[in-house]
């Protein structure tokens, strides 16, 4: 009657998920000027890779899927990338 | 599964290409706007999908014909907590329209800031409409699964199972990049 | 005929609306491809007799926006798009990789069905009145300004870029999981190269265009100003996200008809295509460097400089891997077998058209020249050629070249050459004369035009004559072939590809024994060394 437990690695997932989304909304109420815009980004992209890598198996995974998944971040790069090149530089 | 994932990368895409555009344009408004926002629904909203990802992956993980019950009600659960989660954001919505935040049908901001404000409530409801409408779908495919799996599990169900519980995922991680961006920001000044 | 085939299984409609089978899907599509076609098509022909004078005689000039619009958006998204991987492909990239099937028939033929129900919203729109923003749907004209059915021909578009989405999903899984055993990647036809890096684009670029169009109708509906500079909106914003799938789109359109031209000239020439790995390498270059490009249809339009200086340098490299290309088709003509049969007439006109097209890119690409040309004819002419020239061109050469697989009939030859010169001949009077009018400043767009214009503009009014009727040329003896013709042997071609082994047109389930793929693909020396022993 083990088999239905939960493997640990997805409970220690969870909770450190749960964990980081206490830590994002407390730093948030920190004054860190353009600071906090980047850690909530980056507590944000933390929380994506655990859900990618754990909860969907992306560690497991062979380098096709690895290459598809990887070609979705890197086409949303170029569109923001390039999107964002044009109001940046405006004069 | 992932080819289609990626289709879905970039629709969110587009929506937050427009997000950084105006936020680079509007700083003060969108955090004004942003401090308008339901934090509490937010980060609850946070944690229910959270939760409801880590059953799925759950029962993805322990699927077999001898757990097939309690895989079952690990789908319900999730699909149920999927349910809270629009009932939540159903009654952000309604508050907001209390507050006269909705642009198009009934939007009253005064102040130097209205445009940048307006244009920040224009992306969040879009991006969250679109994110419910991706939930409610979600919704649909984890009943249906959890019906599937109750008579008959075989390994075509179990690949069905990786895909929807895939698509779950994503619409979860969908969200925590929501979050971060919509209601994040402004909170300390 | 004693053995059954996919045509001859069953006749009812059910059998046809409710096909699973992709060869019969691959027919659907081509029917509705046919039909989109004529009406884009008559919207041109409309628009080319209006401009044959230099006054309005035929149309007013809101009636005249409204028919280029309605012939971008269906040609752009009803024909172009879909053309050759959705009848084509649909039809040969199973039998190519020796497979039953694509990966999802039942995904297939739920793409036709969202296909079709795109161009009804589409064509709904078009008949209730029209649009009048051009295929671009350039806001805030779009939101702010148009009464016209804006928001239902967006609807028929996003529609049917689901439809695309899906087709693309199915390619790339069919191409990864279901080659035949020995069939490995470097020895695939470069037809399926072409098709994979399109239906990579497919899938990355079409979902922008959907958020972009739900964006500009949701400003539309509910009237604020996501896009309104009034209250701080940018337009641009508009441009860029629609330009990031529009302009992947254009190398949606081109890819495809690279590929069919791979196997036209290597099969016409009777030898393996120059630089294998470079032509399939160089379909993948294009579709991820033709992503980082669209901001050269912005160059006037208010974007930084650094931004157009950016895209414009990213605009030359992009030419890099469609020259290589070029190149290497030419390579393979060199030396030989060369047979003027009406697919290899179809390719080369291809190989020309497209050369003046993409060499006219160039022309484009630099910041100085573009700000003379933007928004005249020589932009029309450049795109056409490339579009028209090239994709319509291919199109036709693989229509030729597959004919005989998809009908199992031999269509007049006679004929069949005597469109190809036609429409040769016809397209290049209909555009070159755009250049020259688009270099002296005529802008595209006003169905009016001073008249010292005129001279230009009647010769490719005439040449739109002749292209008209060319156009329709195959209509006759490809329809009167398909149920007159001669039986068509299993390979007429001689060809060593997968699909020419099985018998014409093939049994429902493409082949009667699992093949094994054992050596690359163009092997013609071989095939052409084995047939005197044969004989």
């Amino acid at each position: 009657m083990t088999d239905w437990r939960p493997p640990l690695v997805l409970v220690g997932a969870w909770l450190g998920l749960l964990a980081l989304l206490a830590l994002t909304v407390t730093l948030a109420y920190v004054p860190l000027g353009a600071g906090n815009a980047v850690v909530s980004l980056a507590i944000g992209t933390i929380k994506a890779a655990l859900v990618a890598a754990i909860f969907m198996e992306l560690r497991h995974r062979g380098g096709l899927t690895l290459v598809f998944a990887g070609a979705g971040l890197f086409w949303l790069g170029i569109l923001l990338w390039l999107g964002s090149m044009d109001f940046l530089t405006r004069t | 599964m992932w080819v289609f994932i990626a289709t879905e990368v970039l629709l969110f895409g587009g929506l937050i290409l427009a997000y950084f555009v105006y936020r680079h344009a509007f700083p003060q408004g969108f955090a004004e706007g942003s401090r308008h926002t339901e934090i509490v629904i937010g980060t609850a909203n946070t944690a229910v999908l959270l939760t409801s990802s880590f059953l799925v992956a759950w029962a993805v993980e322990i699927f077999s014909p001898a757990t097939t019950r309690i895989v079952t009600w690990l789908l319900v659960g999730a699909a149920c907590l999927g349910l809270v989660f629009i009932a939540l954001k159903g009654i952000e919505y309604s508050r907001e329209y209390d507050e006269h935040l909705v642009p198009g049908i009934d939007f009253q901001f005064a102040g130097p800031l209205a445009n940048g404000v307006q244009l920040f409530f224009i992306f969040y409801f879009i991006a969250t409409a679109i994110h419910a409408l991706h939930m409610l779908i979600g919704i649909c495919l984890l009943v249906t699964l959890a019906t599937i799996c109750r008579r008959a599990p075989t390994t075509r169900h179990h690949t069905a199972l990786h895909s929807a519980a895939l698509y779950w995922h994503f619409v979860d991680v969908v969200w925590i990049f929501l979050f971060a961006l919509i209601y994040l920001p402004g909170r300390s000044s | 005929m004693s053995e059954t085939n996919y045509l001859t299984t069953d006749y009812t409609l059910r059998s046809w609306f409710l096909t699973t089978d992709h060869k019969r899907i691959a027919i659907l599509y081509f029917a509705s491809l046919i039909f989109f076609f004529f009406i884009g098509g008559a919207a041109a022909t409309a628009m080319r007799i209006e401009l044959a004078t230099p006054q309005a005689d035929l149309v007013s000039s809101d009636a005249y926006n409204r028919l280029f619009t309605m012939h971008g958006i269906i040609m752009v998204w009803f024909f172009l798009i879909p053309s050759i991987p959705n009848t084509l492909g649909n039809f040969i990239v199973p039998l190519m990789i020796g497979a039953r099937d694509l990966a999802f028939p039942r995904l297939n033929l739920m793409s036709w069905y969202i296909f079709m129900l795109g161009g009804s919203t589409t064509l709904f729109a078009i008949f209730a009145g029209g649009i009048d923003t051009g295929w671009t749907f350039y806001t805030p004209f779009s939101t702010l300004y148009s009464n016209s059915y804006v928001i239902v021909a967006a609807a028929g578009v996003f529609i049917a870029g689901f439809s695309s989405i899906l087709t693309g999903l199915n390619f790339i899984v069919t191409i990864h999981r279901l080659r035949a055993p020995g069939l490995t990647w470097y020895r695939l036809p470069l037809f399926l190269w072409s098709l994979y890096a399109t239906s990579v684009i497919l899938v990355l670029a079409t979902p922008v265009l959907a958020i972009t169009l739900l964006l500009m109708a949701t400003e539309r509906f509910f009237g604020v100003g996501i896009f309104d500079p009034r209250i701080g909106g940018d337009p641009l914003l508009f441009q860029h996200l629609f330009w990031f799938y529009s302009h992947p789109a254009v190398y949606i359109m081109i890819l495809p008809g690279m590929g069919v031209i791979n196997e036209l000239v290597s099969c016409f020439s009777r030898k393996q295509v120059f630089g294998y790995k470079f032509v399939a390498w160089c379909s993948l270059a294009i579709a991820a460097v033709g992503f980082l490009v669209w901001g050269h249809h912005m160059f006037v339009s208010g974007q930084s400089l650094v931004a157009s200086l950016v895209f414009s340098f990213m605009s030359f490299i992009v030419a890099v891997p469609s020259a290589i290309k070029v190149f290497n088709w030419t390579a393979t003509l060199h030396k030989g077998s060369i047979h003027f049969d009406a697919p290899m007439l179809y390719a080369l006109a291809f190989i020309g058209l497209f050369t003046i097209g993409g060499l006219t890119g160039l022309f484009l690409a630099c910041l100085a020249f573009d700000v003379h040309a933007t928004d005249t004819y020589f932009v029309v002419a450049h795109f056409h050629y490339i579009m028209v020239g090239g994709m319509v061109t291919a199109y036709f050469g693989g229509l030729h070249y597959w004919w005989p697989k998809i009908t199992g009939r031999l269509y007049s030859e006679y004929w069949a050459r005597t469109a190809a010169v036609l429409i040769f001949f016809g397209f290049n009077l209909t555009f070159f004369p755009q250049f020259i009018l688009g270099a002296e400043g005529m802008p595209r767009r006003y169905h009016v035009y001073p008249p010292e214009f005129q001279v230009w503009n009647v010769l490719s009014s005439g040449g739109a004559a002749i292209l008209a009727v060319a156009y329709l040329m195959p209509l006759f003896y490809l329809g009167y072939s398909a149920f007159f013709g001669k039986r068509a042997p299993a390979n007429p071609w001689d060809a060593p590809g997968l699909e020419w082994q099985t018998s014409s047109p093939p049994p429902e389930f493409n082949f009667t024994t699992q093949p094994l793929v054992t050596r690359a693909p163009y092997q013609y020396n071989e095939a052409f060394e084995a047939k005197p022993q044969n004989a």
